[in-house]
């Protein structure tokens, strides 16, 4: 997801200022076989717990993004994340919800990731960190819950990889999760999307300063990583956003240069945005959060999209909110969940938000999003309160 | 609400002309309301802005999803508390298994629908009843229209001119019995609209629009309907 910065965003709307706190476990069991051990995961949560534990939601991050979903840390110029969306009167409500967000294992952001101390060796993992999938990703954030003491989730929600995390929740926890939001996401990633990511993996590993993911210390392959998340940044755009945003416009010049130095604005925009990447990103956890979507299938093992959602219970609410330009996870994967859910005659809501951002519309097309989850949160609490009374 | 959406405004409301009684409420979504049994499965195709779903929630607690294609519609439907999908009705029809209603709602929603045949069929294998309301061509005024002016008929209950309506399919209370009993299915009960009430005698004449509650009937599933 990109950095954008609401126009208009004032400190004084917001929840203020947020803290990361962090919890270590003794080892995690994951797909690959391995064991990742000890395991240490960042989070920030917001809001207040209720005496019964039944408002509390899970928000799940994108590639990029951290256990920082909201408000502020002290020294920060722009919020967390999905700041618009977290706060009283928003879409997921401090003044009703209890938040908790946690920096994905493989993570920079303080979880266990390939920048990590391995204990074994005294030294940072690099490539020695085991590949971590999206469902390892779930069993730990599974810990974190059990640390804090919530065993029933509202909702889990969350954009892009956030989504696919909140459909490997409600189907490997059903009997935890009361509904679920997936955004701007997919079941599996297709071929298209893996190509992008291995585009990037490469762009990193072909970079000199790399040295097999053996750089910590040294100088980190940042020319890698800034063409990995510059092309990363172009798909998360659309065709109309760039001709909004740059259109042909050149850059502190009158006339082309007529040679390879950066002519157009759009050009030096993606500079920009690469430089800015490598300065709060790893590139290891570039290779390993990119090799986890690429693995995701929701439905893999488990037949079937639709048994893959066999198990969840019935009474579940699921809301799916797809934005029409977003060509990275275009509607039609959407529509393939809810073609799932359907099958099983769960209660769904789908949503085309016709929105010109792109992918990126989960970060910005907030009056929208706040409108549908908003609605969606208060029925789903209503009908959990009319069950238990 | 309204400028929620990004999306080009949907067209006007078909059905805003018909009937109300002294609570405002739509005669045909009335009939349908106590049509329906309490806590019924309900599907309702072309929800609009979910008005007669929420009725259907509010008054016999049916477990309702809804289906619209234009966005501002969604989320006034969403703001109602109700389950949406937002897309074509057929695509919003197909993925169901079977029988997983008891009633398929098509409120003024068929004469828009390009693939009428298919559509009702596979409405009949989700859902046990099929719910049909349309604008009755057959109504005298259309007729005289037509007759006096030579022109196509605008009136009351079909306000539209021929180069901005949203109907796609111009039909009538005749025409409509006629179908259903070529595509083998039963009409189990109908009601019928006039200006300002129910209109039961010549309803082809006098009904501005026209209910029907289809089951299939015998030999529904013989090959001479199986196939479109």
């Amino acid at each position: 997801m990109s950095d954008y910065h609401i126009e208009g965003q004032q400190f004084e709307s917001s929840i203020g200022f947020v803290e990361t706190q962090s919890v270590e476990f003794s080892s995690l069991p994951l797909d690959s076989g391995l064991t990742l051990a000890p395991v240490t995961i960042a989070y920030e949560t917001y809001g207040t717990l209720n005496s019964d534990r039944s408002n509390a939601v899970l928000l799940l991050h994108a590639l990029s993004g951290d256990a920082h979903a909201a408000g502020y840390h002290p020294g920060d110029a722009k919020p967390g994340w999905w700041d618009m969306m977290i706060g009283p009167g928003r879409a997921f409500d401090t003044d009703k919800y209890f938040m908790i967000c946690s920096n994905v294992i493989g993570g920079c952001s303080g979880s266990s990731g390939p920048g990590s101390v391995d204990p074994a060796t005294g030294r940072e993992y690099g490539l020695r960190f085991p590949v971590v999938t999206v469902p390892d990703m779930v069993r730990a954030q599974k810990l974190l819950l059990d640390h804090v003491g919530i065993d029933r989730l509202l909702t889990v929600s969350g954009g892009s990889m956030g989504g696919m995390q909140a459909l490997q929740w409600v189907t490997g926890y059903p009997e935890m999760v009361s509904s679920c939001i997936p955004i701007a996401t997919t079941h599996r990633h297709s071929p298209m999307q893996i190509a992008f990511n291995e585009v990037g993996r490469q762009a990193i590993m072909k970079d000199p300063n790399w040295r097999g993911g053996d750089y910590y210390g040294q100088t980190p392959p940042d020319s890698g990583l800034a063409v990995a998340r510059m092309i990363g940044h172009v798909t998360y755009l659309s065709d109309e956003s760039m001709q909004d945003k740059f259109g042909r416009r050149l850059r502190d010049k009158e006339v082309l240069g007529y040679d390879f130095t950066l002519d157009f604005e759009v050009e030096s925009y993606l500079k920009h945005q690469g430089e800015v990447f490598t300065r709060r990103f790893d590139a290891n956890t570039y290779l390993y959060i990119t090799k986890a979507l690429d693995y995701f299938d929701l439905a893999n093992g488990r037949g079937t999209l639709v048994e893959a959602f066999g198990d969840v219970a019935p009474e579940t609410r699921f809301l799916s909110i797809a934005f029409s330009s977003d060509w990275l996870y275009p509607p039609y994967q959407s529509k393939e969940i809810v073609r799932g859910l359907k099958g099983n005659g769960l209660d769904c809501t789908y949503v085309d938000i016709h929105s010109s951002f792109g992918h990126d519309a989960f970060l910005v097309e907030t009056d929208q999003q706040t409108h549908v989850i908003s609605h969606f949160l208060d029925v789903t609490a209503r009908r959990l309160r009319a069950r238990s009374a | 609400m309204m400028g929620l959406s990004n999306a080009p405004a949907p067209a006007p409301y078909p059905a805003d002309t018909i009937a109300r009684n002294p609570h405002g409420e739509r005669l045909d979504h009335v009939f349908i309301v106590d049509l329906v049994e309490p806590g019924s499965r309900v599907l309702d195709l072309g929800c609009g802005r979910g008005t007669l779903l929420k009725m259907l929630v509010d008054k016999k607690q049916v477990r309702g999803t809804g289906v619209e294609i234009a966005e501002e519609r969604v989320y006034a439907a969403v703001e109602k508390g109700l389950s949406v999908y937002h897309g074509d009705i057929d695509e919003g029809l197909s993925d169901y298994p079977d029988a997983m209603f008891d009633y398929v709602l098509l409120s003024q929603t068929l004469q828009q629908a390009r693939q009428t045949v298919l559509l009702m069929r596979d409405a009949l294998r989700v859902g046990h009843r099929l719910v049909v309301s349309f604008p009755n061509f057959g109504h005298w005024r259309p007729r005289l229209h037509l007759l006096l002016r030579g022109r196509a008929p605008v009136t009351h209950s079909l306000p539209y001119e021929w180069y901005d309506t949203p109907n796609i399919h111009s039909l009538t209370v005749k025409d409509f019995r006629l179908f259903a009993d070529a595509q083998g299915m039963r009409v189990v009960r109908s009601f019928f609209i006039g200006r300002t009430g129910e209109a039961h005698v010549w309803p082809n004449l006098r009904a501005e629009h026209a209910v029907f509650v289809l089951e299939a009937g015998v030999g529904y599933n013989d090959p001479i309907h199986a196939g479109p």
